[in-house]
C-alpha cells in the first residue's frame, strides 16, 4: 500500500520560507499572488493490506516522528484516495 | 562530577565540550555514542551542537528518537542532569524533555555571532553561580533557533520561572534588535520544572577560555561544580 503524507505549518505559524518564495515569485512578476506557504510531501510504501490499516499506521508515524504537533498539521492520503482523485479529474 | 558528551553522526561541538570539561573544568568525561543506553554512572549528560543525522525532517527530530535520547528519560527521572546546547536544545524539545520547538530563524539567515544573554533563573544547578539579571556573552551559531511554543505553555514557563536565558543588549535590556532569530519573548534557554534539564541555543563551550574570546560560558559551567551532594542530588542554589 502506498500513502502520501502532507505536512503543513499550522495556520497562524509564520512561514518564513513561504514568505521568501513569495517575494521571489513577486520579483518574477507574479503580482497576483495573495499567499504562499511551503509544506512537505512524504511518500511511503508500506506492507499493509487495506487503506484503513495503512492510514492507521501512517497516522502513528506522523504522531511519533513525521510532524511536530506544536507547529505542524498533517493529512494522509492512501493510493486509493490518490487514484480516486485522479479518476475524478 | 562525571560527564558524558553525546556524539551523533553530524555532531560538531562534541570535542569542544569534551575539551572544556576535561582540560578547563578538570572533571572526568567520556564520549557517549548515540546507540548507547547505559548512562547510569554519569552525573551530567551533554548534548552538544551540530547537525545530528543531518537534521533531516526537522532539526533534532531524528536524534530526538535515538536510543541514547530514549535512555535520557530514565536518566532524568533518576535525577541526572542534562545540558543541551544548540542542536542539543533542538533535540531535547523534539524528544519532549523540554517544552516548545526551535524553528527556522525569522531572518532566514544562519546566524554565527556573539550574543548577550540576560540570566533570568539562577535556581538551577547550571546557573547557581550566576546573579539574576547578570549579562553573559556567548556565541550563537544556528539557522533554526527561533523558540516557539503555544501561549498556554509560554504562560506556564513564565509563571514557573522556567525561562533561564533571554537575548538582550549588552546592558541587559530586552529589545527586538537583540533578538537574533525571532524567538518568542527573546527566549534563548529554558529548563524543566525540576531544574535538571537545561536547553539553550548559545554555546557555553565556545566561551570557556580567554583565548576563545571570552569566559562567560565557563562561568555558567562552573556552577555545576560542587552542585552534586552526597545523596546524588544536585544543589539548585
Amino acid at each position: 500500500m502506498r500513502a502520501r503524507v502532507l505536512v503543513r505549518l499550522k495556520p497562524g505559524i509564520m512561514d518564513v520560507q513561504g514568505a521568501a518564495v513569495k517575494r521571489a515569485l513577486a520579483g518574477l512578476g507574479f503580482s497576483e499572488l495573495n499567499d504562499l506557504r511551503v509544506g512537505k510531501v512524504i511518500d511511503i510504501d508500506l506492507n499493509e493490506p487495506t487503506p484503513e490499516a495503512a492510514r492507521a499506521r501512517v497516522g502513528e508515524m506522523c504522531r511519533q516522528l513525521l510532524a511536530n504537533p506544536i507547529l505542524e498539521d498533517y493529512t494522509i492520503e492512501t493510493v486509493d484516495d490518490l487514484a480516486q482523485r485522479g479518476a475524478a479529474r | 562530577m562525571r560527564f558524558g558528551v553525546v556524539v551523533f553522526p553530524g555532531t560538531w561541538s562534541d570535542c569542544d565540550f569534551h575539551y572544556v570539561v576535561s582540560e578547563v573544568l578538570h572533571q572526568p568525561v567520556r564520549y557517549v555514542w548515540h546507540r548507547e543506553r547505559e548512562l547510569r554512572e554519569l552525573d551530567c549528560v551533554i548534548l552538544p551542537g551540530g547537525f545530528s543525522y543531518g537534521d533531516y525532517l526537522r532539526a533534532g527530530a531524528v536524534a530526538g528518537r535515538s536510543p541514547v535520547v530514549e535512555a535520557l528519560g530514565d536518566f532524568v527521572a533518576g535525577g541526572g542532569l542534562v545540558l543541551g546546547s544548540c542542536n542539543g536544545f533542538q533535540i531535547l524539545c523534539e524528544a519532549g524533555l523540554l517544552p516548545g520547538v526551535l524553528t527556522r530563524n525569522e531572518c532566514l539567515q544562519y546566524r554565527c555571532q556573539s550574543s548577550h544573554l540576560v540570566v533570568e533563573n539562577v535556581d538551577t544547578p547550571f546557573t547557581r553561580g550566576l546573579r539574576p539579571g547578570q549579562v553573559l556573552t556567548m556565541p550563537i551559531s544556528h539557522g533554526e533557533g527561533k523558540y516557539y511554543t503555544d501561549p498556554a505553555t509560554l504562560a506556564r514557563l513564565k509563571q514557573q520561572n522556567l525561562i533561564v536565558f533571554r537575548y538582550a543588549e549588552a546592558d541587559g535590556r530586552i529589545t527586538k534588535k537583540s533578538n537574533p532569530n525571532g524567538s518568542l519573548d527573546n527566549i534563548a534557554g529554558v529548563v524543566n520544572p525540576e531544574g535538571t534539564v537545561l536547553g539553550m541555543m548559545p554555546h557555553p563551550e565556545r566561551a570557556s577560555e580567554a583565548a576563545m574570546g571570552g569566559t562567560d560560558g565557563l562561568l555558567m559551567l562552573q556552577s555545576l561544580l560542587g552542585s552534586l551532594v552526597e545523596d546524588g542530588s544536585f544543589l539548585k542554589r
